[in-house]
């Protein structure tokens, strides 16, 4: 039995909670929604003039904004795994030490996808235009998905490392607070102050973003496709080598 | 010789500045019941800890069947079971499914790991609750839930840590024909407990573990010898009698008698105390409905066991 198959039933089982607990995939619903609403709509006209003109430039954004707070569920639900003892029932079995962590980060992706797929369709219902192909915007969402996957496997190992629920809580909103909102996601880093543009380049979620930016509705795709890569990348294998190392550690 | 199936020496484990574990040592044979007994706080859960891979010790030597659990782990845990404190199940998801993931986990296929949870919740009674979300059970359904869980790889060494802590009497007494089913059956069985009773009824040999180490070690006859010859007791015919009678056996054995509800007990130092009592009782008029020697219960050798080791 490979530790493919292992995380793959993890996997299912993760994702059967969600019939018991349909409200995750209505929070997932309802949550872009209202923040569509909100930036377009409230603050669109502030910020750009008018919202039909902003809500072209914030969706792809917003979209990763939303996987990004949406990672912090693998904290969560890992954290509860270790508190209820279930954890202790899959550490006591002959499988991959990593599958339970990669099938709830499996399942987790999967869920996420449902939100940006909603997130991306409610935009175009308020009048967001795609100016590029299909495969652009399929590869678009492959980005920000495999961005939701990074991120799940450093909130992995905030899940695994820290013993409250709370705690986790705490530290996963303090991570992703200035990841989602000081980043190109809302206005273009030019706008900001000298400080805090240094800040708004090397965010990853900026470069995902401006990413995601140009393969939706045109733009360098090339130089920050490449910087996103290169930031998936460091923080998958940093990120995965520690969790993995917590998982075991762990009393 | 028949290597044993839990063979420990030499155990000690430490959290920070706590040693939880000092140098304890046990073997159980396989296809036996062994009661680990101790206070809250004794080092039980730890030393079950170890021997199922989740913690390691600092030193010392711990092995299933003869596999190492440091250097072996893995293959230990292919051979055991392990059902905790906690009912280590999912709460989302029905019973059925519960047992159908850990089949699929443990490399069954598909049809086998459907089958095997089948035959499991039959056997434990749950069929009928099958489809159900284990987070609607009751606590005795989810220990069931939980101890069959720890089963569906067929395991040959099974921990149950306190399995039926928190249950009610029923419910207690159902875990307990399930225990006493899979030792019958050749499982190897290490148990640990709070509850005497428990021990004194499934377990074939004690070992009796405080502040990290072993105090005591035997069957629970043994146990219940060893602390100390027998016990008078007497059930006066009236409650207004408790007083008198205690100050009597009190007189008689020169121990203190302690009373409880409408019985009053006191250790024997010497069997001819028993006819001196029945004497006594009959000249100051004093009716009783019961009298005699018995064997200091389990929690009576316990508590003198671990009281002793306090002095």
């Amino acid at each position: 039995m490979s530790a493919v198959t292992q995380t793959a039933v993890i996997a299912r089982r993760n994702l059967l909670h969600v019939r018991s607990d349909p409200q995750q995939l209505v929070g997932m619903t309802i949550q872009p929604l209202m923040f569509l609403l909100l930036f377009v709509y409230v603050f669109g006209g502030a910020i750009a003039g008018s919202s039909r003109v902003y809500i072209q430039y914030v969706l792809p954004g917003l979209v990763v904004q939303g996987v990004t707070f949406w990672a912090m569920q693998t904290a969560i639900g890992l954290n509860t795994d270790f508190q209820h003892g279930l954890v202790d029932r899959f550490r006591s079995l002959p499988i991959a030490r990593s599958s339970v962590v990669a099938g709830r980060i499996a399942a987790d992706v999967l869920r996420t996808g449902w939100g940006a797929v909603i997130s991306v369709a409610a935009g175009m219902a308020f009048g967001f235009r795609l100016h590029t192909s299909v495969a652009g915007v399929v590869g678009a969402l492959g980005l920000i998905l495999a961005w939701g996957f990074a991120l799940s496997w450093l909130m992995a190992f905030l899940g695994v490392s820290l013993r409250s629920a709370e705690t986790v809580q705490t530290a996963g909103f303090l991570l992703v607070m200035p990841l989602g909102f000081a980043s190109s996601v809302f206005a273009r880093a030019s706008t900001m102050p000298g400080w805090l543009q240094a800040f708004v380049k090397v965010n990853p979620v900026t470069v995902v973003a401006d990413a995601a930016r140009g393969l939706m509705i045109g733009g360098p795709v090339a130089a920050p496709l490449l910087k996103s890569a290169a930031w998936l990348t460091a923080i998958t294998a940093v990120s995965w080598a520690l969790t993995v190392h917590r998982y075991r550690a762990r009393a | 010789m028949d290597q044993p199936a839990i063979d420990v020496a030499g155990l000690t484990k430490s959290f920070g500045r706590t040693r939880v574990l000092d140098g304890i040592g046990f073997t159980a044979a396989e296809g036996t019941v062994l009661g680990l007994l101790g206070p809250n706080g004794a080092g039980k859960t730890t030393a079950v800890r170890i021997l199922c891979t989740l913690l390691r010790p600092d030193s010392g030597r711990a092995a299933i069947l003869g596999h190492d659990v440091v250097r072996e782990p893995q293959r230990v845990r292919s051979l055991i079971g392990l059902t905790g404190q906690y009912a280590a199940v999912d709460d989302m998801l029905s019973a059925q499914e519960n047992l159908y993931m850990i089949g699929r986990l443990l490399g069954l296929r598909r049809r086998a790991a459907r089958r095997r949870a089948g035959e499991l919740l039959a056997e434990f009674g749950l069929s009928a609750d099958a489809g159900r979300t284990v987070r609607t059970y009751s606590g005795g359904m989810r220990r069931r839930l939980d101890l069959a869980a720890s089963l569906v790889g067929e395991p040959r060494v099974l921990f149950l840590d306190e399995p039926t802590t928190g249950l009610d009497v029923a419910s207690r007494g159902q875990l307990w024909d399930l225990i006493s089913g899979l030792a019958a059956g050749g499982v190897t069985v290490l148990l640990t407990t709070q509850y005497l009773e428990e021990a004194d009824r499934l377990a074939g040999r004690v070992v009796v573990i405080d502040h990290g180490q072993v105090i005591a070690e035997g069957s629970p006859a043994e146990l219940k010898e060893r602390s100390g010859g027998q016990v008078i007791e007497v059930r006066p015919a009236r409650a207004e009698d408790l007083p008198a009678v205690t100050r009597l056996l009190t007189t008689i054995t020169g121990t203190p008698a302690t009373a409880d509800r409408d019985t009053v007990a006191v250790p024997a130092t010497d069997p001819g105390q028993l006819g001196a009592a029945v004497g006594l009782l009959g000249r100051e008029h004093i009716p009783v409905s019961q009298i005699g020697l018995r064997l200091p219960s389990l929690d009576e050798a316990f508590l003198r066991i671990t009281g002793e080791r306090a002095r």
